[in-house]
């Protein structure tokens, strides 16, 4: 499996389809961020990547019981935790 | 107990997706309406029920996830809770996702109002082997918990009862939420508010909480309820206090209640809600993996897409067959009411009244598409599989300013071929993001609607015989460019300054639609169209009929055709001489009796069957036994049989004159004076007044563009040319080429909505500026692109087709430039920024 490239600051939207990885910070603010919370995207909360549209964006990801779709403008302001 | 009757509100709260208007339906039963909240596009659902203690009114708040003030839906429900002080909030939560949903509940107390909880899609939950304790969380959360299953009737018993019961004691709502060392901060803050005897009524700690969170719409009612000098300090007050707090724990304040909110549902739940789903697949999981597979998606799209178009527009058409008898008898009866029709002129009361029931008709002929087409909407959006077209399509509306949900208003305004602008616009109300919608709004009336079809075919049929397929593929796939480059170059320029919204949207679990909710929206929905695009459809045909009426034929004019009328009856009596029926065709019974043809001859038209048409034999026999053998001679009646020959010639002596008499009316009317004045500015693109006349009248229903050129074009007594023959001819005589074929499609394609349509777009976007907009800015382009064409056609010589093609070509290209190459300029600025107020001015 090819190894996601480790910068200085993954987000959401350098992870690939299949994996999982846990949520460390918002970079966002004010609406934006708060609907992504209100959905359920906070900090120290597991999501997986299950898949991307046919055309590459939106993304979806499952996290407990819901599955969303971010587009990848969104997905890049939030932060993950490096692969463990 | 209980001595008196009493009233009570109850509003619903919850987030998408929690059944919360299924499980409405199932409180409050059929009787319910849909208003608007003053000022805004968002609807507002109420209805009624009574219980054996009285009447409970019931409000469906619109589905928010939060009640920030970020979002329109948010700060719709947050003022109806704050200013209409409802008896009973309602929170739906879903079962199977309760960890989520609680957040809501706890900014409802917060807020301190009086909730029940309603646990709704238990059926999904406990399918996923979840178990919640309900006694406990009753207890922890200190209110009432009914179990229910809103798709499935359940539950309506326990809640109608709990919600009677908390409404009849008045105990203090309990603050779960302890926010730790922002407690301090809170608590000062919520002193200085209770103090204030102009913010009584409000709940003092939910506000102090908003303010600290630089909440926007608290600090304006602050502002509204308190003099300055009151309000800026306490404002500056909760600023100091929020930004001390950050500084001392080096955390966003938000972030920070947001983190005491998720740990205080942890407790919440902690022991109340067992069982987890060990990672196994759900169904829907299973399903998707296949419908939104990268290669399986498209094909299950265009297949989605091809069954909507399929059973709504070409089986629905041909529905339409079936019920347009019943519109034809409607006008039938109505004709039978007004005054009878003269030998040329008829009173106006009756030409009027006809105009209208007719206008009426033309929109009414749809409702069964509408019917249908709702009806497949609904079962779409309440399966799930809407949200996911949304997610497939969204990269490429979104380059263009759209947005994935702009798919289905573009279904319905009929991509290819066959669709209605009305129901396309009145979809746009899911797009969350106001940009977009307002895009949306504004391309939809590009797709090829129904009506735009009638004059295709007619225009393909005069100048583009041999190019005919060519020239259909060009017109069924050229709107979709041309919208999009359209939706683009607004969202770039007049769009500009509208709110967006970032695409987070949640894929909701598979389900069954209920019969019962897709037939109660297909019928709401198509009830909606008729009410409020039929009452002003009909008033703008009165203005229309006026313009086409004034001032009239002139004197000496009319005097000529009244000749004419009076030859062609000194001709009907000298051939009816000696006739055996001469009696009966005395000079007064000419007019009743060329209505009484006219009429049975219509009667006939319509009725289907042998025995249909022998009882109209029969009733026109007993209605005049003297005229019957003149209009369905017996056998072997010689006599009768001549009789009838020569009515026969007489009504269309009649016919022929008062053909020309309306077209003397219209060239001589208002409009057709509007038209000759439009001739040096339309005269670029090749449009002569007659056929500006007809682009004016498709405005009132474009039905009305052929059947105007119908009347302009019209034949001579003997002539029994189609039209395309005669316009063909004609316009062909005058030196008209394909290139005006072409010229009138593309105009055609970009010309304004119909009337009916901008009703639509002044109802959603509730402005007159945006409907005037939606009339002016496609009337230029239009003309723009049709007068650059033809110019460029006649200066070089190029045929119709040759320019279509080029037209064509350039619209592809640049869109295909614009779509791989437009998209890395995306403001960046939006990422940061709360969402500025207010969608428009």
């Amino acid at each position: 499996m090819p190894k996601p490239p480790k910068g200085p600051s993954r987000t959401l939207n350098d992870m690939c389809p299949g994996r999982r990885a846990r949520i460390r910070r918002h970079l966002g603010r004010g609406a934006v961020r708060q609907r992504l919370m209100d959905l359920g995207l906070m900090p120290n909360v597991d999501v997986t990547l299950v898949r991307c549209a046919p055309l590459g964006d939106p993304i979806e990801l499952k996290l407990e019981a819901t599955s969303l779709t971010l587009r990848r403008h969104e997905a890049r302001t939030i932060e993950i935790f490096d692969d463990e | 107990m209980m001595s008196d009757r009493k009233e009570i509100l109850v509003a619903l709260a919850g987030q998408q997706n929690a059944g919360k208007s299924t499980l409405f339906n199932v409180l409050t039963g059929a009787r319910q309406h849909v208003a608007n909240y003053p000022g805004v596009t968002v609807d507002k659902k109420y209805g009624q029920y009574s219980d054996d203690q009285g009447v409970v009114r019931t409000v469906d708040l619109p589905g928010t996830y939060s009640l920030t003030s970020f979002s329109l839906e948010e700060r719709v429900a947050r003022d109806f809770l704050l200013q209409e002080c409802p008896d009973i909030v309602v929170d739906v939560v879903d079962g199977s996702n309760l960890r989520r949903s609680l957040h809501l509940t706890l900014q409802l107390l917060e807020m301190e109002l009086p909730v029940v909880l309603a646990l709704n899609m238990m059926d999904v939950a406990e399918g996923r082997g979840l178990h919640i304790d309900q006694a406990a969380l009753a207890e922890r959360l200190g209110l009432p918990v009914v179990r229910t299953v809103g798709r499935k009737g359940e539950g309506r018993a326990p809640l109608r009862e709990a919600i009677r019961a908390r409404a009849s004691v008045t105990e203090p709502v309990r603050f779960p939420v302890s926010y730790g060392p922002l407690e301090p901060n809170i608590q000062a803050l919520t002193s200085v508010i209770a103090a204030a005897p102009e913010l009584t009524g409000l709940p003092s700690r939910w506000l102090a909480i908003k303010l600290l969170e630089d909440d926007a719409q608290a600090a304006k009612l602050i502002r509204e309820r308190l003099e300055a000098n009151q309000a800026e300090p306490l404002l500056k007050d909760a600023a100091r206090l929020s930004a001390a707090f950050e500084q001392n724990q080096g955390l966003d304040v938000v972030d920070h209640m947001m983190r005491y909110r998720e740990s205080t549902v942890a407790r919440l739940l902690d022991g109340v809600l067992t069982g987890h789903e060990g990672g196994r697949p759900t169904l829907t999981d299973r399903i998707d993996r296949f419908i939104l597979n990268r290669w399986a998606a498209p094909v299950f799209l265009v297949l989605t897409v091809f069954l909507i178009y399929q059973i709504a527009i070409v089986w629905g058409y041909e529905l339409t067959t079936y019920t347009w008898p019943i519109l034809a008898g409607m006008r039938e009866l109505v004709a039978g009411v007004l005054p009878e029709a003269g030998f040329l002129v008829d009173p106006y009361t009756r030409a009027m009244g006809l105009w209208l029931v007719d206008s009426a008709n033309t929109l009414l002929n749809y409702v069964p598409i509408f019917l249908i087409l709702f009806a497949l909407i609904a079962m779409l959006e309440d399966s799930g599989y809407m949200a996911r077209i949304a997610f497939i399509l969204d990269k490429v509306l979104h380059r263009f300013g759209m947005h994935g949900q702009s798919t289905l208003p573009l279904i319905l305004g009929g991509v290819f071929a066959g669709g209605c602008a009305v129901p396309g616009v009145m979809a746009t109300k899911g797009i969350p993001d106001d940009r977009a919608r307002m895009a949306t709004i504004l391309t939809v009336p590009f797709m090829n609607c129904l009506a735009k079809i009638p004059l295709y075919t007619l225009l393909l049929g005069i100048f583009f015989v041999e190019d005919k397929s060519l020239m259909l593929f060009y017109i069924s796939t050229m709107t979709i460019i041309f919208a999009l480059l359209v939706s683009k170059l607004l969202t770039k320029t007049v769009l500009r300054g509208h709110e967006t919204s970032p695409f987070v949207m949640e894929l909701p679990a598979y389900h069954l639609p209920t019969v019962s909710s897709v037939l109660r929206r297909a019928f709401d929905r198509t009830w909606i169209y008729i009410k409020k695009v039929g009452t002003i459809v009909v008033a703008v045909a009165v203005v229309v009929f006026t313009l086409l009426q004034f001032p009239g034929i002139p004197a000496e004019r009319m005097a000529g055709f009244e000749q004419r009328g009076v030859e062609a009856v000194t001709a009907f009596e000298r051939a009816m001489a000696g006739n055996a029926y001469q009696r009966v065709v005395s000079a007064e019974n000419i007019p009743p009796l060329i209505n009484y043809y006219n009429d049975y001859r219509r009667a006939k038209l319509n009725a289907s069957g042998a025995s249909a048409s022998r009882a109209i034999d029969g009733r026109f026999e007993q209605r005049n036994p003297e005229f019957f053998p003149l209009v369905s001679p017996p056998r072997g009646d010689t006599d009768a049989r001549k009789a009838s020959r020569t009515l026969r010639k007489l009504d269309s002596a009649r016919k022929t004159l008062r053909r020309e008499m309306r077209e003397q009316r219209i060239t001589n009317s208002a409009l057709g004076m509007i038209g000759r004045s439009m001739e040096p500015a339309t005269q670029f693109a090749g449009f002569d007044w007659k056929i500006n006349v007809a682009l004016l009248s498709s405005f009132a229903a474009r039905e009305s563009s052929v059947a105007t050129l119908g009347v302009l074009f019209q034949q001579d007594e003997d002539q029994n040319a189609t039209l395309e023959a005669r316009m063909g001819a004609e316009t062909k005589g005058a030196g008209a080429t394909a290139l005006l074929g072409v010229s009138m499609i593309l105009f055609f394609a970009l010309y304004p909505p119909c009337l009916a349509t901008t009703v639509m777009i002044k109802v959603q976007t509730d402005s007159y500026k945006w409907m005037i907009f939606s009339i002016i800015f496609p009337t230029l382009l239009g003309l723009g692109v049709s007068s650059a064409v033809y110019s460029i056609g006649l200066a070089t010589g190029a045929s119709g087709v040759t320019m279509m093609s080029w037209t064509y070509f350039s619209a592809l290209a640049l869109l295909l430039i614009l779509g791989l190459f437009g998209g890395r300029t995306k403001d960046q600025r939006r990422l940061g920024q709360p969402a500025s107020e207010g969608m428009q001015a």
